[in-house]
């Protein structure tokens, strides 16, 4: 599987496929880029036997394609029986060039995998349930996050560095510039597993603020509605839709959010949705655990203040 | 510059998708169908870089027969010319086939830059440059909410989870775009009349050299091997705030452990 990490720091979803990849057999790490080595003892406590780790330059420097070459050389000298990665863009891209390389199948956007390997992807916004396996060459499968519950268990985690053989093909996109928006140190979108969104309802850019303090009283990532996204209100990389991000969150708390089909399809298969609307009508109510009728500008300052007081 | 568009037509969201029991695979001829949202914006980021500096504007489409529909659409935008990929052959395939066949179409294709959309709202695996940039050897430029092309060298603003990268290349380069780029234009009259005269390359499997065993539900690298409609997620209990909405919340999050 491979490891997502920031500076060697895993990101959850790195654990929870690590936790699946122990149901399906022995896990072994791949841990690629600046900060890999520091990662190797944080994925051993999740039961990963063995870590490769590689931290050529080129893994940082340039788009998806180095990443991918390492994984393909990896396939060929060490023959897995399947390859895991995280469903995000970027999990989801180095797993479609790494199915080129290694002529390989790729099923994306699982949120389960059973040990025959197959793979479960829901479709259609979560109306349709899909059980896919891949037939040709090594099995490669991008696993949502928040599809398993990560648990401890220590693995042997045998470091082995790898050095890597990296094309002019694969270097052929050079990153430039990084430049990180703050997200005042919330969780990511992807990652979280409770996200907080508003809409058209909330009005206006300072409206998020509301909505960011109730996320920070839950630890939660704030996402938003296109309508709200569009409207400048808060940045496209936050949007949860059918053109946004798909998230899978064990509670998703929608304020101000009428519930478009297009909304629906990036958060429909969140464990638990609770919404916020002024209009008893709106279609979110539908597919809401819970419901309240009621003005966001009220209810949200009062939910965080009593998040708040709970929570001590 | 010469750019190719890559289009592709899919079901309309709205409508009821469906898989067919038969062959598991999706039903695109019951449905309605509109082009792929975000491919009017990768047609209108085409026009926009042909309009600044000059060059051609093809639009690349595999598909079924109705798929001309979608492709008149970019040609009434203003693309220039249009090729479509269509046998029956190639139905059922899956992203990794798709992305071979349109590599052999690219490659009997004069460009600097392709253009495709960042997600189908069909597939939703948004690989589709990642697949062809492995393909072609070309780099691979994706997730743009910027493009700038000048000379031969070509920059995007690639949008990441907490921020953005600026990623550059030499052209011939692969580019993806997302909706926030540009608003794109509604086809005019004179458009809509002037697609209608525009060249249109219909191109079988064996026009393009594409090999029949290497396409196709039949020797697809992932099948889908049942499938199961869920039942619609049940409605929870909706109140009324009257006064208290916030601790009722707060009450139903604490009893889910939440809190
Ligand atoms: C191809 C395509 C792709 C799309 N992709 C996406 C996508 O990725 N993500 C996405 O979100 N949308 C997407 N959309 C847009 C989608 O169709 C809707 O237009 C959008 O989701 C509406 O956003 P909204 O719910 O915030 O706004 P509205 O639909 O305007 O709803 C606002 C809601 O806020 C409520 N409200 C207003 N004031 C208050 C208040 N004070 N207190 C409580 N409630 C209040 C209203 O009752 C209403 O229900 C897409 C559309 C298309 C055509
Ligand atoms: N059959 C096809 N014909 C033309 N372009 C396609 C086809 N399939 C995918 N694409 C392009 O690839 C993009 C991403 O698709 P996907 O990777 O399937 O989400 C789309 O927005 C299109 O630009």
């Amino acid at each position: 599987m491979l490891v997502d990490h920031v500076d060697g720091a895993p990101k959850k979803v790195s654990y929870e496929l690590l936790t699946l990849a122990r149901e399906l057999g022995t896990p072994s790490a791949v841990v690629l880029g600046k900060g890999a080595s520091a990662a190797a003892e944080k994925v051993a406590a999740y039961g990963a036997e063995k870590v490769y780790v590689c931290e050529a330059e080129e893994l940082d420097g340039f788009l998806v394609g180095p990443k991918a070459a390492v994984l393909a050389q990896l396939v060929g000298d060490k023959a897995p029986s399947a390859v895991l990665l995280p469903s995000n863009a970027e999990g989801k891209e180095i797993a479609a060039r790494l199915a080129v390389k290694t002529g390989s199948g790729l099923v994306t956007d699982a949120v389960g995998v059973t040990a025959d390997l197959v793979a479960e992807q829901p479709i259609f916004g979560g109306a349709v349930v899909v059980s896919s396996t891949v037939a040709t060459g090594t099995p490669i499968i991008t696993v949502r996050a928040n599809s398993t519950a990560p648990t401890e268990a220590a693995g042997a985690g045998t470091v082995e560095q790898v050095s890597a053989t990296i094309s002019a093909a694969d270097t052929a996109a050079k990153i430039v510039e990084t430049i990180v928006e703050d997200k005042g140190g919330r969780p990511d979108l992807g990652d979280a597993s409770i996200v907080v969104s508003g809409g058209r309802g909330v009005g206006a850019a300072e409206g998020f603020g509301i909505i960011e303090q109730l996320a920070d009283s839950l630890g939660a990532a704030v996402g938003a509605s296109r309508a709200a996204t569009d409207a400048g209100w808060y940045p496209h990389q936050n949007q949860v839709g059918q053109t946004g991000r798909t998230v899978s969150p064990q509670l998703y708390i929608a304020a101000g959010i009428s519930g478009a089909i297009q909304h629906r399809a990036g958060m429909q298969t969140s464990k638990t949705i609770v919404a916020i609307n002024k209009d008893p009508e709106a279609p979110i109510f539908e597919l809401a655990d819970y419901g309240l009728v009621g003005d966001l500008f009220t209810v949200v300052p009062a939910l965080t203040d009593e998040i708040k007081k709970r929570k001590g | 510059m010469n750019i190719v568009v890559l289009v592709k037509q899919v079901p309309d969201t709205w409508a009821e998708r469906k898989l067919q029991d038969s062959d598991k695979t999706l039903d695109r001829a019951s449905v309605d169908v509109v082009m792929n949202e975000i491919d009017e914006y990768a047609v209108e980021e085409a026009l926009r870089i042909k309009e600044a500096g000059g060059g051609e504007v093809t639009i690349l489409t595999m598909g079924p027969e109705r798929a001309v529909e979608t492709i008149r659409k970019a040609l009434s935008m203003g693309a220039d010319k249009a090729v479509h990929l269509v046998d029956d052959a190639l139905k059922g395939s899956d992203a990794v086939q798709t992305s071979y066949a349109l590599a052999k179409v690219l490659e009997t294709l004069e460009y600097d830059l392709v253009i495709a959309g960042s997600e189908a709202t069909d597939s939703r695996m948004s690989i589709m440059t990642a697949l062809l940039a492995e393909r072609t050897g070309q780099p691979q430029l994706s997730g743009a909410r910027k493009v700038t092309a000048d000379g031969g060298t070509v920059r995007i603003e690639r949008q990441t989870e907490n921020g953005y990268a600026v990623v550059e290349a030499a052209t011939p380069a692969l580019v993806s775009v997302v909706e926030k780029i540009n608003e794109p234009r509604y086809p005019s009259f004179k458009g809509i009349m002037a697609a209608k005269k525009k060249p249109l390359t219909t191109l079988t499997i064996a026009d393009a050299g594409i090999d029949a065993g290497q396409v196709g539900l039949a020797s697809a690298p992932s099948q889908v091997s049942s499938f199961a409609t869920k039942p619609p997620r049940q409605a929870g209990a909706v109140v009324k705030d009257e006064g208290d909405g916030g601790q009722k919340i707060a009450e139903f999050l604490a009893s889910q452990k939440f809190v």
